[in-house]
Parts: structure tokens; C-alpha cells; sequence
């Protein structure tokens, strides 16, 4: 050969490199599965959760029909106008109409009182799907006589029979069948105001039917097939929205829903990404410390002639196999997830799930597996590249070091804009998906170094006169290969996860139950008319309950904002005026001095209207002001029931919304609405659930239109809701602390190669098998405590800030779940790491030296 | 003769906390092709390092090594690897056999790097040579100390280098296999003509080649000729 033109290009042998990379893993399959299960919970989780969507997407697509029963609604919340009635007459195929409202029914049988939203039915509706009732013809056949039909749970919680009879008002209904579904209708929707079917032509003999009373209009209608439902709203809904009607099309349905439970499903979408991630962080550490067990080899490879990319690349191979090994298993375990989920989800679903295998979300399960598994292990194998052939001459010299590389801030830098990209694809909002990684960093930050500072204090001011099993156990916590970091990182995360779920929910439980203490009022009597105030104050003082409020209340809508009507600030593109403001109803009351839960921050209350040709000065909630972009000065013309009321806002008040009592967004002074249709509202306060009761059978009997709602429901209902809403978030978040178990345990394996020789040494020189066991349970013990202590305080820490920025509350943890957690915590890790040191210390150590070494 | 490795002002230095450590300087010598050669010294006077240089495992801080012709300072690692992988063979104290490999598969990896078709039978072959044909398929966890050492010695010679490189090739070895093993180096060094350089504490050994370079400090203190090499005695 031509020595002065030796080549020193030569081909890579990928099918040589894929045999060694084969060859090289024989004997590490297991830890390398090991080490890639961290990601398998991840990626079921996502597999699931993607699937779960894709699936409930199609579902809504092929199920929206029959959500909303009917081809076009058209709702309003007051009388439609003479003028409007002959158009909602002239629509659709087929025609059904509703009236529905809130009201206490009373069951005769057990003198029982409960608000639910009564739902007054004439016509066919639902024209798709059913109203779903036991027994099944009750649906239909309801409205043949003086029937109704009962939400099933009210039913149960009464212990009603169908035949049984209800009174609604002044009139008494037969118990048809209980209601199990109606269309659109979720279980949350209708837990605090159950609904009650009944036909409609009765409705006026039940006498609720009052001025002043807050009553729904819907109007249902079906189309033949073929009829071009958007063209015909379009030319219909400048007058709809003219007269402040809503409508809604089954393709709106499709929108709304989606994007609900969309909402819902990336948020558990990102709680799995974090499973994953906290996978991915293990994958790091195990391929690290599996790398450096490599070193000889590689310096063995190196010096036969082997390239530094053919290094690498043997063990990319490897590491990418098992990688996609790990995913497909994690997608595999994926469909199992989503087996489970509609169970779980049960009282958020919206529809009927199915449970298709969604290739697509497999698919992508795989590929983001893969990916993600990939980009992290590369994090330890770019050191490959720097391994020197002279480790085989002198191991001694550089004891597995892995020198630092400008790849790996690349690398690095590559696995951030992985998650912003994935967080991005999830959430389609830049702006969330940087303060999410953000997060994310921060948090994996917090914990790094509050490892960190604990192995420096360990290592600094640990007292070197203790006995040596203590020595000898701490010191692990900081000596080279040592786990601390990693282990706090995962198992403290996943801890932070479940503290501050827990401190959140029982801040919100417990910010209701403080109101129900004291002499805080606990019960609301609403839509009670001008006429019945003096009568239902007497009945309430005549239980020995104490008339604590007594305040009207006045419906109204915002006509015109600065002289801008609802159309006037949708087509001026310059207009800050949201375009909710001249939407929905606001209630209102009048009066001249502020209760207890307000304060003034802007402006004056101004005292009574003495003439018609006052101007009349309003008090508005500052909150709100600052969502509708109100200033002091602003002028208002109010539209109370059809008479336009010019108004000035004169004053921004602070409200305290947390007390169980009126608030309301807008104050009137006196002298203006006195005469303006209206209800009355009384709050009260009631010693015991009996007296409670007992008030409310009379209540119910003396003035059946008179709604009630007690708080013990209230907070009933809350509880329910949250621990629902908590299920499901800590049936999500235990991915992540399995995940961190599973890196616990792979890294306790790891580590046992590391330690087993030392283990065997101190065997060797005459240590019990008790010193041993015990070195191992105080490292583990340590180890537990300093991860899931860090993850309480990151819960601490987050729960404060969400609890003062968030809620405006004040946060008081409760101690002793906290200290369960941490002891449970604790006694896993100890549980973990005994069980693994029981090889060493069962066996003699010529034994253990001749089959691990 | 031609000369297959020339050295010269070779120095290395190796930078500590604040302070250098010169471990090698000045060293100059040729060593001709188809010669044996044994370097010798007190632990500590250089001789790794010297041969981790002459084998182009390490950069030189001075000076420089021509392997084959080819001046390796002015190579790359990954150049100087290829360079290791055609003209080179090693032998180490410490077998440094691949564990998760067969022998026959240790045997195999430097012909397979070059693309060698019959690297299986070639392999197969050497390793009959240093009577390990019913070993093939044990792992080296599975071989004794000169076990290992043989399958070094088929590995080393599998790729038909031009140069071999022993690092105290009986350092873990008992008397008896230690002589085994050096019997089957010399005569398998013999039949194909390499170069061999020892680095070795082993007298016996060293007696055995062709020249001695003493290394003491880090300098080269004597650089004999034997009257008769090749054949030590066993």
C-alpha cells in the first residue's frame, strides 16, 4: 500500500454495528429494559389519554345529534316579544317548546323539599335520541297526563317510587318514571338543580308562573334531512340576537363540546407528558451510569481500530432498540389506559365513549416514545465519542471519567424546544406552552438544586464522630454514581404533584365549610315575589330564624355602552367593548350604603333619586368594570324589562364574592327601580340540618314558588365535584409517582452493581448482615425523606402562591396527610432498597463476587 | 532493513493541578521491520506512556512517531484508529477482551472492521492455532487467565498487523501458562514476520528479543542488541 496516500475515509459497517450493538446487549437486556420502563408509564398514559380523545372526538361528531335532541334551539331568558313569535312559529319541521326554571318540589310521601330545575315540555323533543327513563315508555308517555318525570338520583336520594306523587307549586304530579338522561345533560350540570319533567299544559296551574320570575324559554326544532341549517340562521340572527335570543345548531354543540372536553383532555394530556418526562430524566441517569460501565469496552473497541462515531453509534442502536422496545410496550399499556378512562371520567363524559384502538395515537405514542427516549439518552452516549483508547493502558489515570461536550448543551437545548414544541402542538398557544416549560424547568431546577445544597450540607456538616454505619450510609447519598439527584428530581415531582393537589381541593372545601361555621348565613330563599316579602320574613322569624338580608332584585340587560349598541361595538373594529357585555342578563338591586362584604375603591355612592330628572349614579363591581373596560363616568343605558334606563357609573366597589350572601355586579341607588318588575331574596341562617328541613316544608307549603338553596347542599355538592375532579387528577398524577417508583427501583439496581462489591468487601472483613441491612435502609431512608420532604415544600410553595395569587385565600395546610405521605413515601423507598440488598447480604460473598462481577 | 517505527525528540507532559509532569523526554530510536523489541524499566520510568504513543493511543506533547510511514502526530484520533486497525495489534497485561463477546467474536472484531469476508473461518482458524478450538463460544468470564491471554494473542494477530504492541503480556499470569504464553507469542510473532515490541518487568521475557531499550526517568539509558533473541527459553 501507498503509505503517503493512506486513505482514512472508510465505510461506517452499519450491518456490522447493528451485530455488535446486538452482541454488546446480551448481557444487559434486562437492565436496559430496566432502565427504559421509566418511560413505559409515560407513554401509556399519552397512548391512552390520545386515544380516549380521538375517540370521544368522533363519538361527539357522530353522538351531537342526539346531545342537543333537536336540529336548531333557539333560548331565551325572558317572553318572546309578539313580534318575534310568528318567525319561532314558522321554523322547522317539527316544533317543541320548553319552559324551565328553578323551584322546590315537595315529595308528598315523605314531606321531602328539594330545588330542581323544573322543565316544562310540549311537543315531540328530543326529536333525536331519547329522554331515557325507568320504566322506558315514561319518556313519551309523561305527557299524556299530570305526570312528571324525576331525575333518578332525587328519586333514590327520596326514597320516591314511580306512582308516588310530587307537588310542583300549587299543583300535584304523578311520579311516570325516573329520568336517567335527557339530552346534553351531564352529571355535573344537574347535581345542584336536578331536573323534572313535566308537560307543559300544566304549567300555569302550578301558579310559578309570576311577574318578576326567572324563567327559560326554549324552543326546539327538527329539519327535514338536506336543509341548510347555518343559511337559515344566517339570515335569522340579527333579529335573535335584536332581541337577545341564543341559538344553538347541532354543529355548535360539536364546537362547544369538543373544545370543552379539549380543554380537559390536554390538561391531562400535560400531566402525562410530565409522567413521561420524569421517565426521560431516568432513562438519562440509567444510560449514564450504564455508559460509564462501558468505558473499558469502548477503549477496547477504540483501539482495535474502532471509529468514535462507530462507538457511538454501537450504542445509539442500542439505546434506540430498547427505546422502541419501551414504547410499544408503554403503547400496548396504553390501551389498557384507555380501557379504564371512561370509567374515570365517567361524570365529565358527555357522550357515550367507545373504545376503538386508535392506530393514530398509538402511533404517535410510539414516535414521541422513541423520540423523546432518544434525545435524553444521547445526553450521557455523546461522551462516547470522547472515550480515549488509552483507558485500556491506563484505567487507573481517568476512573470512568466522562468529559463534558459541547453536544450537550445542543443536546439540551434540543430537548427544551422538544417540550416547547410538544407543549405548543398540545395547548396551540405559544405564550402557554413557554410558561409550561418554564414550569417544568423550574420545578426540575428547584428540586436539582435543592439536592444539591443537601449533599454539600451532608457532606459539610455531617458529625464525623457519629457511629459508621451512619457514616457509611450518608455518605452514599454524595459519593460518586450516587442517585440523590435524580431520585429527588423524580420522586419529588411526582410527591409536589400530589401535595399540591391535595392542599388545593381541601382549600376549596374548606373556604365553603368556613362559611357554614358561625353565625355566617347558611340558607338563600330567592324568587320571591314584592307581595310575599313581608310573609315569608314573618314565616322565616317564626322558626326562630333570623332575617339576616332582605334584598330585591331587578333583571336587566346593558343596552348601550358609551352610546354603543351591541351592533354599533361588534362593527367598529377600533371598539374595546367585549362583546359578552350586552350579553346575558345582569341582576341588579337597589340601595343606598354598602353591606359588610363591600368597600368603595373608586368614585362616591351617590344617595337616593329624588326626581325623574336626576341623573342616577350607579356602583359597580371593580372586577367587572375592569372586564367590560368601564371607567368612572361611563354612561349606561340599562334595559330593565323593556324601559331603557340611562345610568352614569358613579362608584367601583371591592366585593367579597365569598360570602354566602347577594352580591351583585351593579348597585342602583333608591328611587328609580322600586316600581320595575322584581323578586326578592332573603338570607338566613339555619342552627341544624333538622331545623333546616322543618323550615323548608313550611316554606314549600305556605309559598311553593319560593326557591331555596340550603349550603349544606352547596357544599355537598362541591365536595362531590372536587373529589370527582381530584379522582381523575390523581389518577393521572400516579403515573407520575409510579414513574418515579419505577425510576427508584432502576436506579436502586443500578447502584447495587456499583455498591455490591463494596457490600461484599465489608462481608468480607467481618460485617453482619444487620450492619449491612442496615447502612442500606438509613441511605434509602435518607434518600425517601430528602425526595419527598422537597417535593412537600415545592407543594408548599405552590400551594401558597396559588392559594394568595390565585384564590385570594389563606392557605393553612393540614399537617398530618402531609406527614402520612412523606412516612408512606419514605417506607417505599426503604421497601425498595432492602429488598434489593437481600442478595448480598443472604449469600456468602465468593459467591455473589463470582456470579456479578 | 526498512524501519517500521521511527521516534524522535519524542516528550510527553502531562499538565496537573498547577504544576506539569514530564514523564517522557528526548526519546529517539528506530526499530527495524520483522524485529523484536523489549522495553524495560523501573515502574514509573515511562514505558507505558511510550508505547501508548508509539501505538498512536495518545498524543506526544513533543517530537514525533512514524508508524509504517505515517507520522501520527499529525493524525486524528479517529485516523489514527484506522491506522491501529490495519497495521496494528495489542496485546495487555489485562487480557482487555470484550466481555459481552465470544472469543471467537473477540477474535473476529478487528477483521470485521475492515470488512473481511471470511473473518468467521479466519478467526476460527487462529484460535485452533493457539489450541482454543473448543472454546469458541465461551464468553471470557467463562476462560482462565492464559485462556484469555491466547485469545489476546489470536485477536492480536487477526488482522495480519504489521506491529504488535505487548503491555506486560504474563503480568497476570502464573509461571507455568506465563511461559505457555510467551512460547506461542514468539512463534506466532515468527510465522508472521511482525514487529513485536514488549513493554515488560519480565527479564526472561525481554531476553528473548532481539533488543532491549532501557527506559529510566523517563529517558532512554541504555539501547542494547542481543546476541541471540527470538527463542528465550522455557
Amino acid at each position: 500500500m501507498d503509505k503517503k496516500n493512506f486513505v482514512y475515509n472508510r465505510p461506517l459497517y452499519i450491518g456490522w454495528l447493528i451485530k455488535m450493538a446486538w452482541r454488546d446487549s446480551r448481557r444487559s437486556r434486562s437492565r436496559l429494559l430496566l432502565f427504559i420502563s421509566s418511560i413505559i408509564l409515560g407513554i401509556a398514559a399519552l397512548v391512552g389519554i390520545f386515544s380516549f380523545s380521538y375517540n370521544l372526538k368522533r363519538d361527539i361528531d357522530q353522538q351531537a345529534k342526539t346531545l342537543v335532541g333537536a336540529d336548531l334551539v333557539i333560548e331565551s331568558n325572558r317572553a318572546v316579544s309578539a313580534e318575534l313569535t310568528p318567525l319561532l312559529d314558522s321554523l322547522g319541521n317539527d316544533r317543541a317548546r320548553e319552559r324551565n326554571f328553578a323551584s322546590m318540589i315537595f315529595f308528598m310521601k315523605n314531606q321531602g323539599t328539594r330545588l330542581v330545575q323544573v322543565r316544562a315540555l310540549e311537543g315531540a323533543y328530543p326529536f333525536y335520541g331519547d329522554l331515557e327513563t325507568s320504566p322506558s315508555g315514561a319518556g313519551r308517555n309523561f305527557r299524556n297526563g299530570r305526570q312528571a318525570l324525576v331525575d333518578k338520583t332525587l328519586m333514590i336520594q327520596y326514597n320516591a317510587q314511580v306512582g308516588d306523587s310530587i307537588k310542583i307549586g300549587d299543583l300535584s304530579f304523578v311520579i311516570a318514571g325516573a329520568l336517567l338522561k335527557a339530552p346534553g345533560r351531564t352529571g355535573l350540570s344537574t347535581t345542584i338543580a336536578p331536573p323534572v319533567y313535566i308537560p307543559l299544559q300544566f304549567l300555569d296551574q302550578t301558579g310559578l308562573l309570576q311577574k318578576g320570575s326567572r324563567i327559560g324559554y326554549s324552543y326546539y326544532y327538527r329539519f327535514d334531512p338536506g336543509t341548510d341549517i347555518d343559511k337559515l340562521i344566517s339570515t335569522i340572527q340579527p333579529r335573535l340576537e335584536k332581541e337577545g335570543l341564543d341559538y344553538e345548531t347541532v354543529e355548535s354543540r360539536k364546537r362547544n363540546t369538543g373544545r370543552a372536553f379539549e380543554d380537559f383532555a390536554q390538561f391531562l394530556t400535560l400531566i402525562s407528558f410530565i409522567a413521561l418526562l420524569l421517565g426521560c430524566v431516568g432513562v438519562a441517569s440509567a444510560i449514564h451510569i450504564y455508559i460509564r460501565e462501558k468505558i473499558n469496552s469502548i477503549a477496547i473497541l477504540r483501539c482495535l481500530g474502532v471509529s468514535s462515531t462507530q462507538a457511538f453509534l454501537i450504542f445509539l442502536i442500542q439505546v434506540a432498540g430498547i427505546g422502541l422496545i419501551g414504547s410499544v410496550i408503554g403503547a400496548a399499556c396504553g390501551i389498557l389506559v384507555q380501557q379504564i378512562l371512561p370509567s374515570v371520567l365517567k361524570d365529565f363524559l358527555p357522550v357515550e365513549a367507545t373504545m376503538t384502538i386508535s392506530w393514530k395515537a398509538i402511533g404517535q405514542g410510539i414516535l414521541l416514545g422513541f423520540l423523546i427516549s432518544v434525545l435524553f439518552a444521547l445526553l450521557p452516549l455523546v461522551s462516547i465519542r470522547k472515550v480515549s483508547p488509552l483507558l485500556t493502558l491506563r484505567m487507573s489515570v481517568e476512573p470512568g471519567r466522562l468529559l463534558r461536550d459541547r453536544l450537550t448543551w445542543l443536546l439540551y437545548a434540543a430537548i427544551l424546544l422538544f417540550v416547547i414544541g410538544f407543549s405548543r402542538w398540545e395547548m396551540k398557544s405559544w405564550k402557554q406552552a413557554l410558561f409550561f416549560t418554564a414550569g417544568i424547568l423550574i420545578a426540575f431546577l428547584l428540586l436539582a438544586a435543592a439536592a444539591r445544597l443537601l449533599m454539600w450540607m451532608v457532606r459539610r456538616f455531617f458529625p464525623t464522630s457519629w457511629n459508621y454505619l451512619w457514616r457509611q450510609a450518608f455518605a452514599n447519598l454524595y459519593r460518586p454514581n450516587n442517585q440523590t439527584i435524580i431520585l429527588v428530581i423524580t420522586i419529588g415531582l411526582g410527591t409536589a404533584f400530589i401535595g399540591i393537589l391535595y392542599f388545593i381541593q381541601s382549600l376549596l372545601i374548606n373556604r365553603v365549610s368556613l362559611s357554614a361555621t358561625g353565625n355566617q348565613p347558611n340558607m338563600v330563599l330567592f324568587d320571591i315575589q314584592s307581595s310575599q316579602r313581608d310573609g315569608v320574613a314573618a314565616l322565616t322569624r317564626k322558626y326562630g330564624l333570623p332575617v339576616l338580608q332582605e334584598v330585591p332584585i331587578v333583571t336587566t340587560r346593558i343596552e348601550r355602552l358609551n352610546g354603543k349598541t351591541a351592533l354599533q361595538a361588534r362593527e367598529d373594529s377600533s371598539s374595546q367593548i367585549p362583546r359578552r357585555v350586552f350579553e346575558g342578563e345582569i341582576r341588579v338591586t337597589y340601595r343606598d350604603s354598602l353591606t359588610d362584604s363591600e368597600k368603595i375603591t373608586a368614585g362616591k355612592l351617590h344617595g337616593p333619586v329624588k326626581s325623574p330628572n336626576d341623573i342616577v349614579y350607579i356602583s359597580m363591581d371593580e372586577n367587572y368594570a375592569n372586564r367590560i373596560h368601564v371607567k368612572i363616568g361611563d354612561s349606561i343605558v340599562f334595559n330593565v324589562q323593556g324601559v331603557l334606563m340611562p345610568a352614569i357609573v358613579g362608584s367601583f366597589r371591592q366585593v367579597d364574592w365569598r360570602r354566602v350572601q347577594t352580591n351583585f355586579r351593579v348597585v342602583f341607588p333608591t328611587g328609580v327601580l322600586e316600581s320595575a318588575p322584581q323578586f326578592h331574596v332573603i338570607v338566613t341562617r339555619a342552627s341544624s340540618s333538622e331545623a333546616s328541613a322543618h323550615f323548608q316544608q313550611a316554606m314549600v307549603r305556605a309559598y311553593p314558588n319560593v326557591s331555596i338553596i340550603d349550603l349544606g347542599l352547596i357544599l355537598s355538592v362541591m365536595d362531590d365535584i372536587l373529589s370527582k375532579i381530584g379522582f381523575v387528577i390523581r389518577f393521572m398524577a400516579a403515573f407520575s409517582i409510579i414513574t418515579g417508583l419505577i425510576v427508584l427501583i432502576a436506579s436502586v439496581l443500578i447502584s447495587k452493581y456499583q455498591r455490591i462489591q463494596e457490600s461484599v468487601l465489608l462481608r468480607t472483613i467481618g460485617a453482619s448482615r444487620r450492619q449491612i441491612l442496615l447502612i442500606n435502609a438509613l441511605e434509602y431512608l435518607f434518600l425517601g425523606a430528602l425526595a419527598s420532604v422537597t417535593g412537600i415544600l415545592l407543594a408548599l410553595a405552590g400551594s401558597w402562591a396559588l392559594a394568595k395569587f390565585s384564590f385570594d385565600s389563606h392557605f393553612s395546610p393540614q399537617w398530618l396527610p402531609v406527614l402520612i405521605l412523606v412516612f408512606l413515601i419514605c417506607l417505599l423507598t426503604v421497601m425498595i432498597g432492602l429488598l434489593n440488598s437481600r442478595g448480598v447480604v443472604n449469600k456468602p460473598p465468593l459467591e455473589i463476587l463470582r456470579r456479578e462481577i | 532493513m526498512e524501519s517500521i517505527l521511527n521516534v524522535s525528540q519524542l516528550g510527553k507532559t502531562y499538565q496537573g493541578a498547577g504544576r506539569s509532569l514530564k514523564v517522557l523526554d528526548n526519546i529517539n530510536f528506530s526499530i527495524a521491520a520483522g524485529s523484536t523489541v523489549s522495553i524495560v524499566g523501573p515502574s514509573g520510568s515511562g514505558k507505558t506512556t511510550l508505547l501508548g504513543l508509539c501505538a498512536g493511543l495518545d498524543q506526544a506533547s513533543s517530537g514525533q512517531v512514524e508508524l509504517n510511514h505515517i507520522r501520527l502526530d499529525d493524525l486524528s484520533e479517529d485516523q489514527r484508529a484506522l491506522v491501529r486497525n490495519r497495521y496494528v495489534g495489542f496485546i495487555f497485561q489485562n487480557f482487555q477482551l470484550l466481555q459481552t463477546l465470544t472469543a471467537l467474536e473477540n477474535v473476529m472484531v478487528p477483521l470485521e472492521l475492515q470488512g473481511e469476508k471470511h473473518a468467521r473461518s479466519r478467526s476460527r482458524e487462529l484460535l485452533e492455532k493457539v489450541g482454543l478450538g473448543d472454546r469458541l463460544n465461551h464468553y471470557p468470564a467463562q476462560l482462565s487467565g492464559g485462556e484469555q491471554q491466547r485469545v489476546s494473542l489470536a485477536r492480536a494477530f487477526a488482522n495480519r498487523p504489521r506491529i504488535l504492541f505487548a503491555d506486560e503480556p504474563t503480568g497476570n499470569l502464573d509461571v507455568e501458562t506465563s511461559d505457555k504464553v510467551i512460547q506461542l507469542l514468539f512463534d506466532l510473532n515468527q510465522e508472521a514476520g511482525t514487529t513485536l515490541i514488549i513493554v515488560t518487568h519480565n527479564t526472561e521475557l525481554a531476553a528473548g528479543t532481539q533488543r532491549i531499550i532501557r527506559l529510566k526517568g523517563g529517558t532512554i539509558v541504555s539501547d542494547e542488541m542481543q546476541h541471540q533473541g527470538q527463542e528465550p527459553e522455557t
